[in-house]
């Protein structure tokens, strides 16, 4: 299935949940290396209140079956849109090893105290990717069973893939040069 | 019996690692005791970050080719080979076809390299010190290759975006199939010296059984997916580069010894991984055409705004970069997926209700990799 019938029969299902289906980001070229490997696809906005929702049926209804999360990455974009506090995006790359299809979802949450829902419940291998883009990125899952941090020291200030992180001056009497 | 009833036992929590000769680099696994059984594993990683995905925001493109290496530095050529084939599937760039046989040729070798370096630290876990001496002779053989190419022997910034550094020097198809005649009846005698050896099969058949379903679930990818009968191969399934042209099988693991998914058979996928390697790298020798080995790039690289998300088969799994440009000359974001990340995080179900000795060659059977976990 393309992305484009995934997502009208999403939009048939879940209404106004589902945002948007965003044009294939950047060119689509059949050429170089990563040809063939994964088409440019277009990425579905939904709502993060639908979240635990549309992802539970896309993993368990048999005509979608994504059984894989592939990749959750974190992404901050300062003042997105213009003249706003700026938002954090979580991207989800999921793809059906029985039906060899693959969508992109994308969530987004302004920044300050609001939470995205979890999916570790849902793949388990989002338990851990979900804890990096706590860590890196800020970004707070609700429901998450040990969001803890995962690569930075439990007691690091601030998330350092946020585009206005403060590098530390020192961290335990270790300077930053 | 009757004075044993008094005595009070308790479970113990025991740090292994982070500094544990077989944790394969610097992971704690913090374990709840129960006598000699493992009931609960919590790994604790982040000793090696880098903060790679950091350092790639504030770097050109370009610049960020060697930090790949760094990534897994057993597959160095093939994290290069990732990295620049996302770049070039952003930026649109052609690939000459000499580059692309150079570019598998040069993976492929660097896959079984890295399968002779498993092949070498599962022996050891199990107390066997001779095939770490055997995989490391044919190794070496290998790091010679790389070294006539590129001049490492380590981490070797070769691929370049649009094809290579350099074409390969004067005399290496000749050196590069002497190896390969040389390589093939090695195979034979691992599987003589280490993979039906009885006492190694007793310690890793039936320990760790991964399931297809856990496998899937918890995102491990690679020969540990293969290893549970799972025959999917992204260089088959969804074929980069020139791949396509070469015949070769996926080996999957069938439970010969024990069962379907158990730590010996994630050991024999890749031990036969390597043959296929071996059968790739003939192929290609034999098909390479003459011709450009690099796309002209420009130095001033900027590839339009956008975003993309591809990923590759290395020797421990998928590879995948996300990889978002907003049209500058330094990557707006780039998330590493690295394979050993997700195939480590299984460990915690694998490894629950079995022997600390048993979780030592489960640990090793995974294969993980510490620079790509912590990034």
């Amino acid at each position: 299935m393309t992305s484009q019938e995934i997502f009208e029969q999403l939009k048939r299902k879940f209404g106004d949940k589902i945002l948007t289906c965003e044009e294939p980001a950047g060119p689509v070229p059949p050429c170089g290396s990563g040809a063939g490997n994964s088409p440019a696809l277009a990425g579905l906005k939904i709502e993060p209140a639908a979240l635990p929702e549309v992802m539970s049926f896309l993993k368990d209804s048999p005509e979608f079956y994504f059984d894989s999360l592939m990749c959750l990455s974190g992404v901050d974009y300062p003042g997105l849109p213009a003249g706003e506090a700026g938002h954090l995006t979580v991207v989800y790359h999921l793809f059906s090893t029985s039906h060899n299809h693959k969508i992109v979802l994308k969530t987004t949450v302004s920044k300050g105290a609001h939470f995205i829902p979890t999916v570790s419940h849902i793949w388990p291998a989002a338990d851990w990717f979900e804890r990096e883009a706590y860590d890196l990125l800020g970004i707070k899952f609700e429901g998450h069973p040990n969001l803890t941090r995962i690569l930075m020291p439990d007691d690091w200030a601030g998330h350092p893939l946020r585009k206005d992180y403060q590098y530390p001056k020192e961290y335990h009497g270790v300077p930053h040069s | 019996m009757n004075e044993m009833r008094g005595i009070e036992t308790e479970e113990m929590i025991i740090n292994m690692g982070p500094q544990h000769p077989s944790t394969h680099g610097v992971l704690k696994l913090v374990i709840k005791t129960d006598g000699e059984v493992v009931s609960e594993i919590t790994p604790v990683i982040g000793f090696l970050h880098r903060g790679l995905e950091k350092i790639a925001e504030r770097l050109k493109y370009q610049q960020f080719m060697p930090y790949t290496d760094r990534l897994d530095y057993l597959a160095s050529m093939n994290c290069n080979f990732a990295y620049a084939a996302t770049v070039e599937k952003l930026a649109g760039i052609q690939v000459p076809e000499r580059a692309e046989y150079i570019r598998v040729i040069i993976a492929e070798l660097n896959r079984i390299a890295s399968h002779l370096v498993f092949l070498g630290t599962s022996g050891l876990e199990a107390g066997a010190w001779t095939p770490l001496l055997y995989g490391f002779r044919e190794r070496e053989k290998i790091l010679d290759l790389f070294e006539m190419t590129c001049g490492q022997r380590l981490t070797y910034n070769y691929y370049r975006f649009g094809g290579v550094a350099q074409d390969l020097p004067a005399g290496f198809i000749e050196k590069a199939k002497e190896f390969c005649d040389y390589f093939e009846p090695k195979l034979k005698e691992y599987n003589d010296l280490l993979s039906y050896n009885r006492i190694f099969i007793n310690r890793m058949a039936h320990i760790g059984v991964l399931t297809p379903e856990t496998a899937i679930a918890y995102g491990v990818t690679g020969p540990n997916l293969r290893a549970g009968g799972v025959k999917w191969d992204i260089r088959k399934n969804e074929p980069y580069s020139v791949y396509q042209k070469f015949d070769f099988d996926i080996p999957v693991g069938r439970g010969e010894v024990g069962e379907t998914g158990d730590a010996w058979d994630r050991y024999m996928v890749r031990i036969r991984e390597m043959g296929q390697s071996l059968k790739i790298v003939r192929q290609a020798l034999e098909m390479i055409p003459a011709g450009e080995y690099c796309a002209k790039v420009p130095r001033m690289f900027k590839p339009p705004a956008g975003e993309v998300y591809c990923r590759f088969e290395n020797p421990r799994g998928d590879l995948g970069f996300y990889l978002v440009s907003d049209g500058s000359q330094n990557p707006y974001r780039l998330k590493i997926r690295a394979p050993s990340f997700s195939n480590l995080s299984v460990i915690s179900v694998l490894g629950a209700g079995t022997m600390i000795s048993d979780l030592i060659m489960i640990v090793g059977s995974l294969d993980i990799i510490l620079p790509e976990i912590d990034r």
